[in-house]
């Protein structure tokens, strides 16, 4: 295949990962790939990210793809023409550099320590074939490669400790931890080589796969990364402070800013000539927020509850309430606390709802709620649940959360399982789904998401 | 004067005081070669707005710079017409001169205020524009940019088109609080700016507090990609890395120990919250490892002697 194939079969591969990517990016690209060496992999790769990879979610889709991308072609190639690894996987322990029983395991740990912090590429890639081939000759090996690369983790010991050290004693030097990222690199590596093994084995190139949602999701999981949920909230603010001008414009229903006009025609000798509008607001609902915050979810409960209220001037009025078995109002805490770890620990502690048996109890819920603010609903408030309707067997009623909807302008549910997982065990949100718009909301992305079409201006006067 | 290389653009970049990354230089080089605008982003403070300056300090080039906001209009950015002038030059001429003479005459160029977008289009001599914090403007101020970003132009109804005299290398700065048009990117070369590596960044620190003993320095970039680990509002930036720097400087600090890390503490963290994250963190840590680091430290620096007394024998 020709250079510019490849290449073309490249962006296939990132618009096909959801990555957008036009025929003037492509010109740009090739453009670009004229101006610098390709000898060098740097060059090659950033010429190409600079000039597709335009956001940094999708530099991250980007190195993805283009790590599996070239490493697919390149062992392709290989097998092609027939190259093989001298002392690959199948004659090692004939081979001197791979004889497992010789490896020892904690001279290797010492070693591969040394070159994640070093940062040593090259050694990381001869040490995960070390520590594959002695892995091996353990015979504990699964076939799976996540499996493996998480047990051959394991087995040197590897892991990160965000939370700092913890030592027995304390005068001992004490060694910095690794960061998530360094022992990510190193997993890098032995999934690699992993898969050249493997390759090289059967002869062929496993099917190629499109990249896991979670692979592409934020790196450590956002809803448990507090500093992600600032930076989100303080985002979310800003764009939602600049959303109405978005929509401005001439539209049927705009209003003439009568004072604007006037002060725009002292430039044409008081003649109003050109007339202003009044920019259209967003839409301020009155929002009623329920949240589980049973074990199972509650950091994203709590993440979505001050992502709300951290908002609160977006919305008319605005009342939460959390359960687990029984229901109960936290509107004051967020009004009283500021600080993120402050609201998490006095729901924990004083919201009365971590009851005994600590199952959600949805049927007790949702009567517990109507009788508090029956009288309050009204067609423009908005009722939005968020909770992985999980029932322990208990009974959803239904026919509760139906009137609930009814009374109700918009009721939306917010599960914070993926989809895949809805309806399986004991999760009964099909029943509810009939009410209500549901939505999968477990990435930040998608909580913006929803939290813009919560604020958008809506198309009726409203 | 187009750049060979991007080392060429790195080696330059170094010169006027700002030490690229590879994949920075590679950008510049790329945007300078190809004449196609750089959309930069990444966190506050790690040196957006100041590549645009080091660009304009190496290619010899004045540097234009738009600062942008909410609001921010045509008339600011673009150009306006001067119409105080213009009603002065009527009133002047009131008698005898007709109406289409008087037409031609006022909208001319004498009549025109010049703003950073026209200065950098008009200017004879080649500038380098920054239009820093697009994303604080709005959707329509963005769609007015496409044409200047694209053909270099601007269309002035009265005037007719004003094309550039000379290519300017353009910037775009963004900290991405609002997701810009996939217009506007197409038309820019994509470049993110991440907090550096910590090699690369006692680089950083050496070049701009060259007076800072080396240890103090390597220290000073551990201890602040410790306090970057951590769940902050606003983690520390090379701009918060050099100004400590600078102050240890001041201060004659020939280590970091606890006691100095304390009362320097609010140089790289600006948050009250943060402040008392940090303090408990990495203080403590600062305390107890400093012993540690000392013994460390000594057994480097003799086992680095007998390196260098090695190499010396084999050379």
């Amino acid at each position: 295949m020709s250079f510019p194939a490849h290449v073309l079969r490249f962006a296939e591969e990132l618009r096909a990962e959801g990555v957008a990517i036009g025929t003037s990016e492509l010109n740009d690209a090739f453009a670009a790939l004229g101006e610098v060496r390709w000898t060098a992999a740097m060059p090659f790769r950033e010429a190409l990210a600079a000039t597709l990879a335009k956001s940094p979610e999708d530099r991250r889709v980007f190195d993805l793809v283009f790590e599996r991308f070239f490493f697919r072609a390149a062992e392709g190639e290989a097998l092609r023409q027939g190259v093989r690894e001298a002392g690959g996987e199948g004659e090692e322990g004939q081979d001197g550099i791979t004889g497992g029983e010789r490896i020892d395991f904690d001279n290797l740990r010492e070693q591969v320590l040394r070159a994640i912090r070093e940062g040593d590429e090259a050694a990381m890639r001869d040490l995960a074939r070390l520590a594959i081939a002695a892995f091996g000759r353990r015979g504990q090996g699964s076939g799976v490669l996540g499996v493996d690369v998480q047990r051959i983790r394991r087995s040197l010991g590897l892991r990160s400790e965000p939370g700092g050290p913890v030592r027995e004693d304390p005068t001992a030097p004490a060694p910095e931890p690794l960061t998530r990222d360094q022992v990510r690199r190193f997993e890098l590596h032995l999934r690699r080589e992993l898969e050249r093994a493997q390759i090289e084995r059967t002869q062929a190139l496993p099917p190629s796969r499109p990249l896991n949602e979670l692979d592409r999701a934020l790196p450590s999981g956002p809803l448990q990364d507090l500093a992600a949920v600032h930076r989100v909230v303080m985002q979310l603010k800003r764009r939602l402070a600049t959303q109405g001008h978005e929509t401005r414009g001439r539209r049927k229903h705009a209003h003439v800013d009568v004072r604007r006009t006037m002060r725009a025609s002292l430039q044409t000798g008081g003649v109003p000539v050109e007339l202003k509008y009044r920019p259209r607001r967003p839409r301020r609902p009155e929002l009623y927020v329920l949240c589980d915050v049973s074990t199972s979810v509650t950091s994203a409960s709590v993440f979505f509850l001050s992502v709300l209220h951290a908002l609160h001037d977006s919305f008319r009025k605005m009342r939460s309430f959390v359960f687990v078995e029984r229901i109960s109002e936290v509107t004051d805490v967020f009004e009283r606390e500021r600080s993120f770890k402050a609201v998490s620990e006095a729901i924990s502690k004083d919201a009365g709802v971590a009851d005994v048996s600590g199952y959600t109890d949805y049927g007790r819920v949702w009567r517990e709620f109507l009788e508090q603010v029956e009288d309050d609903l009204h067609p423009r408030a908005t009722v939005i649940v968020l909770g992985d309707a999980r029932t322990n067997g208990r009974d959803p009623a239904a026919h509760v959360f139906a009137r609930i909807a009814e009374r109700a302008g918009r009721t939306f549910w917010l599960n914070p399982e993926p989809r895949l997982y809805w309806n399986y065990g004991d999760s009964v949100i099909a029943a509810y789904e009939r009410f209500c718009e549901a939505y999968e909301c477990w990435t930040t992305r998608q909580l913006e998401d929803f939290v813009k079409a919560l604020t958008r201006p809506a198309h009726s006067a409203g | 004067m187009a750049p060979e290389s991007a080392d060429e653009v790195a080696a330059g970049l170094r010169e006027a005081g700002y030490l690229a990354a590879d994949s920075t230089a590679l950008v510049a080089y790329l945007a300078a070669r190809l004449g196609k605008p750089i959309l930069v982003e990444g966190p506050a403070g790690v040196g957006k707005t100041e590549l645009a300056k080091a660009l304009s300090r190496y290619l010899d080039r004045r540097l234009v710079r738009l600062q942008c906001y909410e609001g921010l209009d045509e008339a600011k950015a673009l150009y306006e017409w001067n119409y105080r002038k213009q009603l002065l030059r009527i009133q002047a001429e009131a008698a005898g001169t007709g109406w289409d003479a008087v037409q031609d005459d006022i909208f001319g160029e004498a009549f025109l205020l010049a703003r950073p977008l026209m200065q950098a289009i008009g200017s004879e001599e080649p500038v380098v524009l920054l239009i820093d914090e697009i994303d604080k403007t709005d959707q329509e101020f963005e769609a007015m940019l496409l044409e200047l970003l694209s053909d270099f132009q601007i269309t002035i109804p009265e005037l007719g088109r004003i094309e550039a005299r000379t290519h300017p290398v353009v910037l775009l700065t963004s900290n991405n609080s609002r997701e810009l048009t996939e217009a506007l990117k197409r038309r820019c070369l994509y470049l993110w700016l991440d907090y550096p590596s910590t090699e690369h960044e006692l680089e950083i620190v050496r070049l701009h507090a060259p007076e800072l003993p080396d240890t103090v320095a390597r220290r000073l970039v551990e201890v602040i990609a410790m306090v970057r680990e951590l769940d902050l509002k606003k983690p520390p930036s090379i701009a918060e890395s050099i100004d400590w720097a600078r102050a240890l400087v001041l201060m004659g600090a020939e280590d970091i120990t606890a006691e100095v890390f304390r009362s320097t503490l609010s140089i790289i963290v600006k948050h009250r919250t943060d402040l008392d994250t940090v303090a408990e963190r990495v203080g403590v840590r600062l305390g107890a490892a400093s012993e540690a680091s000392e013994a460390a430290s000594a057994a480097m620096t003799s086992a680095l002697r007998e390196a260098g007394s090695a190499q010396r024998e084999a050379g």
